[in-house]
C-alpha cells in the first residue's frame, strides 16, 4: 500500500479507511467540539466523519479552535 | 429611553447582548490572566481563530474553556483570499456551530490592512451562504455601505492598523460612516486605551472589538476593565450629547449681580 494523502500540507502514507479512524491516528479526538475537516477544500460535516474514506492524493485540512483577535 | 442610564445593550443580527465590548483571545501573558481579563471586561462576544491542529499542540483546549460561557465568534485571521476567508468560514462554523463569521481579508502582511476586492467578494459569498459577516474593513464610508447593502450584519472598520494602539486616526470618516450605515458599527483594530474607546463610542460606533490593548497591557486584567469604563463613558456621552465647540469662552457662571467697584 503506497497511496499518499496530504494532512495539514505534509504527505503521509495512507493508512486509515476513513476520517474519523485518521483523526483518531491523528491524536485528536472526534468526539469533541472546536475540530473540523475539509477534504479537498470542502468542508465535510461532523455527521460524515465515520462514512468518509480518503483516495491517493486527496488532501486533508484538520483544524481546531485557537486563540485569535 | 432612560435618562439615567446608558444604553449598553447592542443588537446583532437581531441577538442583543449587554455589553458592547468584543474581546480577543490572543497575546495574554498566560490563560488565567486572558480569563481575569475576559471576565473583567464584561464582554460577551469572545474572538478565537481556526488553525491547524498540530502534532505537538493536541488541542489547546479553547473551546471547552469558553464555549459554554460565551459567544465564541471566529475569525479568518491571516486569510489573504477570498477563496481561503470562505472555506475558513466553512470550517469555524462546523468547528463552533456557528454561523457567525469576523470576517478578515488581509491584503500585506506588514500593514493588515484588508484587501478590499477580496473582502467584497468573501462577504457577498457568505452572505448568500447563511452566515452572519461581520467584516473587519478600512474606515471607508464606501466600502462600508457597500457591505452593509450586499447583507452583513455589522460593518467593523479599524481605527489604525491591528495592533498598533495608535487609536482613531480618523474620526471623521467613522462620523459619515455612522451617519451613512443603519447596521452596527463596531470598531476593529487600532484601539490603544480606554479613551480612544471612548471616542470611538461618542462618535456614535456601537461596540468595540479589540484584543492587544488589553492582552499587551501591563495589566490586562484592569486594562479590561478600562476599557469597559470607557466604552460605558463614551455611549453615556453619546447619548447625552456633546455641547457644540465654540473659538470662544462663554461664561459658566451668571453675570448678573457681580460687583462693579
Amino acid at each position: 500500500m503506497t497511496d499518499r494523502i496530504s494532512i495539514n500540507g505534509e504527505s503521509k502514507l495512507l493508512s486509515s479507511s476513513t476520517l474519523i479512524e485518521l483523526l483518531e491516528e491523528n491524536g485528536v479526538d472526534s468526539s469533541k467540539g472546536g475540530v473540523a475537516v475539509a477534504l479537498n477544500g470542502e468542508v465535510v460535516p461532523r455527521a460524515d466523519w465515520a462514512q468518509t474514506s480518503m483516495k491517493c492524493d486527496d488532501k486533508v485540512e484538520i483544524v481546531h479552535i485557537v486563540r485569535g483577535g | 429611553m432612560d435618562t439615567k442610564v446608558a444604553n449598553n445593550e447592542f443588537t446583532i443580527a437581531g441577538k442583543t447582548f449587554s455589553s458592547r465590548f468584543l474581546i480577543g483571545t490572543s497575546r495574554y501573558p498566560n490563560q488565567q490572566i486572558m480569563m481575569d481579563a475576559i471576565e473583567a471586561s464584561g464582554a460577551e462576544i469572545v474572538t478565537v481563530a481556526v488553525r491547524r491542529v498540530s502534532q505537538d499542540s493536541g488541542g489547546e483546549g479553547l473551546y471547552d474553556l469558553l464555549g459554554d460561557r460565551f459567544h465564541l465568534l471566529p475569525n479568518t485571521a491571516g486569510c489573504f483570499t477570498a477563496r481561503d476567508a470562505v472555506v475558513t468560514a466553512e470550517l469555524a462554523r462546523e468547528a463552533l456551530e456557528t454561523n457567525w463569521i469576523k470576517l478578515e481579508v488581509i491584503g500585506d502582511d506588514e500593514t493588515l490592512f484588508p484587501d478590499v476586492e477580496q473582502l467584497l467578494r468573501a462577504a457577498e459569498e457568505l452572505v448568500n451562504k447563511g452566515f452572519i459577516v461581520l467584516p473587519y474593513c478600512n474606515d471607508d464610508p464606501i466600502t462600508c455601505k457597500k457591505l452593509e447593502d450586499m447583507g452583513c450584519a455589522a460593518v467593523m472598520p479599524l481605527a489604525a492598523p491591528i495592533g498598533s494602539g495608535m487609536g482613531i486616526r480618523n474620526p471623521y470618516n467613522l462620523r459619515i460612516i455612522r451617519e451613512q450605515c443603519s447596521v452596527p458599527i463596531i470598531v476593529d483594530a487600532g484601539v490603544g486605551t480606554a479613551s480612544d474607546a471612548a471616542e470611538a463610542l461618542e462618535l456614535g460606533c456601537d461596540g468595540i472589538l479589540l484584543n492587544t490593548a488589553v492582552a499587551g497591557a501591563r495589566d490586562p486584567v484592569k486594562m479590561a476593565k478600562a476599557m469597559k469604563l470607557g466604552i460605558e463613558a463614551g455611549r453615556y456621552a453619546f447619548e447625552a450629547g456633546r455641547i457644540p465647540r465654540r473659538l470662544y469662552a462663554t461664561a459658566s457662571t451668571p453675570t448678573d449681580g457681580a460687583i462693579e467697584l
